[in-house]
Parts: structure tokens; C-alpha cells; sequence
């Protein structure tokens, strides 16, 4: 195998018995999965399943109490954070600037180059208007959390890490961000999505992953038996 | 380096953008301090001469409490839809955002000085008899001892449950030697009884110290949950 196709093949993260604790609480109890390159992952499960606190180790957030993350290669995920584009649930914007002035900002913070026309690029992308003067805190939820989306894609990052990026979103723009976040993983990206509305996904996600009390208890290619597992309960 | 400067500067740009956008650390300083002259003024009925012997005191508390409501505000704007994340999962440097948080502290109490200043005179019929032009260089030196600190610590106290509480409870003990040092130095330079260089040395000292430190010890505040 040569360098290069190893290098292809190699996940683009993997956890290894990540334990993230809360004081006496176990948010995370040992949680190891690889996750391969350019595939869409949608992480499902109920509240508290530790969905949220996974994808903040992953993007670096917070800590883990033990277990290891490795990140395109490496377990300092300093050094690889200027590969990554995370959402939040909450917006991550300034409420008092326009989406171009926010945008602006935080290509700074990445060093992007033309940054005037990246940012109008991505607001484009997730179909909105670049030329919108009014502040972010005026916007719609709607517009809001695409405008979050279009923050966490200003660097073109290879790993996006999503948490509910469509809640109240109506479903026209849902399925829109879907087919924008499968367009992104055909061109290579690794995507995380944290979702309460799997359906959305289905179709688009390679996988789908299910977490129950700080574990990922299942990870299957379609939907449907881990949906009705559940379903089922 | 260049980095850092110019993250400093884009911060720095973005925070007085907001704060004329919102006017919310400005505007609560300006009545803070205002009601501190007008309550004081009605409290005491001092001379001149009383006056010069307490107004250091008076101007650098009355300074010290509204530059802890900017202190608070300046943090609390980056935890609304929890932007500070944004800026800790990104690439750039944590002693660019504590430059420009510092700078923009810095220029707000300033802009409050140069606004409550001519009132202070006023109120408290206030004339230097030591060298005035030492007035400045205190002020500088005492408002960057003030938000240097004052802006660590309230990232520190950030994610505390009572960070308005807690913010002066960890400033003003570690503000005391500066706070004695502006005092001291301004109650010299107004009564012209004794020479304030050893103060103004020391608040320089004081300054540098507290910079480096704090400089040094802000990723690790910024990177902790």
C-alpha cells in the first residue's frame, strides 16, 4: 500500500474510550468508534444521551476526563482546528452585526483569503443574501441557523461538526442544508450531524449512529432498524 | 506576531463596533460614576483644600466600580449564543482576544475619564499644586492596572454562576497595591506635599508584572470549560 492511499484510507477520527465526567456525572462512559473520511454521520439518540458533549470533544470543547481523540492523524486537536467547522445549537454570532460583518470577523480569525468574497460565497451557498445590512439578531431562527451553518463553512473545513443545524428550520430549508452537507461530503468533507430529526437524513447519511446513556449502542447504513428499535421500546 | 496584531486589531475593531452599537458598557459607567460625584458631593461639603487630600481616593474608586460594570460587560457579550466558542474552536492566538478585550477596556474607561473628569473638577473644586503633568501619566498607568486585571479576572469568573459578585471579589484584593499606588500618586501630584515618582514607578512595575502574567495565563482561562 503505498503512502498516499494509505493515507486516504485512514479514518479521519477515531475515539478511543472516551470518558467525559460532569462532576459525579457520566456524560460519556467509554465511547471507541472510527469514522472514516468524506462519509456523512448522523448521530442520533435521545436527550442526555451524550450526543452534544461527544461532538464538543470532537470539536476540542471539552476535554475529555479520559480516552483519546485523533483528529486527520493526530491526537492535538490544536493543531488541526483550523481543519474543522463547528455549529453550535446556539447561534455562535454576534446578534448586533450583519451576517456579512459576523462572517467577516471570523474569516479573520481563520485567515481566509479573499475573505469579502468567501463570505459572500458561503451565505450564498446556504441561501441567504449577502447583501442583508440588518443585524443577525433581527433574523428569522431560520435564517439564523443558516447563517451558522454558513460560519462553520467559511474555512472549508474537512470536518464539519454540526449539532441541530435544522432545528426550526422549516423542511423546504432542511432538505436544502441536506443536499448542501451531501454535496460537501462528495467533495471530501467528513460531516458530523447531531440531529433529533433523523428522517431528514435519510438518503444522504452514510450512517447513522446511535447513542444511549453515554455509549454508542448501534451504527447502521440505513434508518430504518435502529428508528424502529426505538420505535419499539 | 503579525498574526496577533492584526487578530488584535480585528477584535478590537469588532468590539467598538458593537459597543457603539449597543452602548451598553458606556452607558451604565457614565450614570455609575455620575451618581458616585453627585451622592459624594452632596455627602461632604469639603474645601479646597479637603478636597485635594481626598479626591485621589474618590476619582479611583469612583473609576475602579464603573470599570467593573465595563469589565462584565465586555465578557457577557461573548457568551450570549456562546460566541466565545466560535473563537475557541478557531486557529487564532487566545492573547489576541485578551489584547483587544484589554485595549477596548481601556479606551472605554478612558472615554469615561476624559467625560467625568471636568465634573470631578467642578464638584470638588479640584487645582493641582504638584506637577499636573504627571496627571496623565497616572491615569494611563492606573486605568491599564485596573483593566489588565479586571479583564482577566473576569474571564476567569466567567462561567461562574454569580460572576458579577465574583469578579470583585477576586479584582479589588489583587487591585490594592496598584489602587494605593494611584491614590497615593494622585493625592501627591494634587497637594503638591510629596513626590509621587516612587508611586508612579511602582505602578509601572505593577503594570508590567500583571500584563505578562496575565498574558501568559489567558489560553489556559480561555481553554478551560
Amino acid at each position: 500500500m503505498t503512502s498516499s492511499s494509505k493515507t486516504l484510507t485512514a479514518p479521519a477520527v477515531v475515539v478511543t474510550n472516551l470518558v467525559k465526567q460532569f462532576g459525579r456525572f457520566a456524560a460519556l462512559r467509554g465511547v471507541s468508534a472510527e469514522f472514516a473520511p468524506s462519509r456523512l454521520y448522523a448521530i442520533l439518540g435521545d436527550n442526555g444521551a451524550g450526543k452534544t458533549t461527544l461532538l464538543r470533544g470532537l470539536a476540542g470543547l471539552t476535554p475529555p476526563t479520559r480516552g483519546n481523540i485523533s483528529m486527520l492523524g493526530t491526537t492535538n486537536l490544536r493543531s488541526v482546528c483550523g481543519q474543522l467547522g463547528y455549529m453550535a445549537h446556539p447561534s455562535l454570532l454576534y446578534d448586533e452585526m450583519s451576517g456579512m460583518e459576523n462572517l467577516g470577523y471570523f474569516a479573520r480569525l481563520y485567515d481566509v483569503n479573499d475573505k469579502d468574497r468567501r463570505c459572500a460565497d458561503v451565505i450564498r451557498a446556504v441561501k441567504l443574501d449577502p447583501s442583508l445590512t440588518r443585524p443577525v439578531g433581527q433574523y428569522s431562527q431560520g435564517m439564523r441557523q443558516r447563517m451558522s451553518l454558513a460560519r462553520a463553512l467559511l474555512n472549508d473545513p474537512k470536518i464539519l461538526l454540526l449539532d441541530e443545524p435544522f432545528s426550526n428550520v422549516d423542511v423546504r430549508s432542511a432538505r436544502e442544508m441536506v443536499s448542501l452537507l451531501a454535496g460537501l461530503r462528495d467533495s471530501g468533507k467528513t460531516i458530523f450531524v447531531v440531529t433529533h430529526q433523523a428522517s431528514l437524513l435519510e438518503g444522504a447519511a452514510d450512517e447513522f449512529v446511535w447513542m444511549e446513556a453515554g455509549q454508542i449502542v448501534s451504527r447502521t447504513p440505513e434508518l430504518r432498524p435502529a428508528e424502529t428499535r426505538l420505535e419499539t421500546r | 506576531m503579525s498574526s496577533v496584531v492584526g487578530l488584535t486589531r480585528a477584535t478590537l475593531a469588532k468590539d467598538l463596533r458593537l459597543e457603539w452599537r449597543s452602548k451598553d458598557a458606556i452607558n451604565s459607567m457614565l450614570f455609575f460614576s455620575l451618581l458616585v460625584v453627585v451622592i459624594f458631593s452632596f455627602s461632604f461639603d469639603p474645601t479646597a483644600e479637603e478636597s485635594r487630600q481626598i479626591a485621589g481616593g474618590l476619582v479611583w474608586v469612583a473609576f475602579l466600580f464603573a470599570a467593573v460594570v465595563a469589565l462584565n460587560q465586555t465578557w457577557a457579550r461573548e457568551m450570549r449564543n456562546q460566541v466565545l466558542d466560535a473563537y475557541r474552536v478557531s486557529p487564532a492566538p487566545p492573547n489576541a482576544l485578551f489584547l483587544a478585550k484589554v485595549i477596548g477596556n481601556f479606551i472605554f474607561v478612558t472615554v469615561l475619564q476624559a467625560l467625568m473628569t471636568p465634573l470631578f473638577i467642578v464638584f470638588y473644586n479640584l487645582r493641582a499644586l504638584g506637577p499636573a503633568y504627571q496627571l496623565p501619566i497616572v491615569a494611563v498607568l492606573g486605568t491599564w492596572a485596573l483593566v489588565v486585571n479586571g479583564t482577566f479576572f473576569a474571564a476567569m469568573s466567567l462561567r461562574t454562576r454569580s460572576r458579577e459578585i465574583m469578579l470583585p471579589l477576586l479584582l479589588f484584593p489583587i487591585s490594592i497595591p496598584a489602587l494605593l499606588a494611584m491614590v497615593e500618586a494622585t493625592g501627591a501630584i494634587l497637594t503638591g506635599e510629596f513626590s509621587a515618582k516612587f508611586w508612579i514607578v511602582l505602578l509601572a512595575a505593577y503594570d508590567v508584572v500583571f500584563t505578562i502574567a496575565s498574558l501568559f495565563l489567558f489560553g489556559f482561562v480561555l481553554q478551560a470549560e
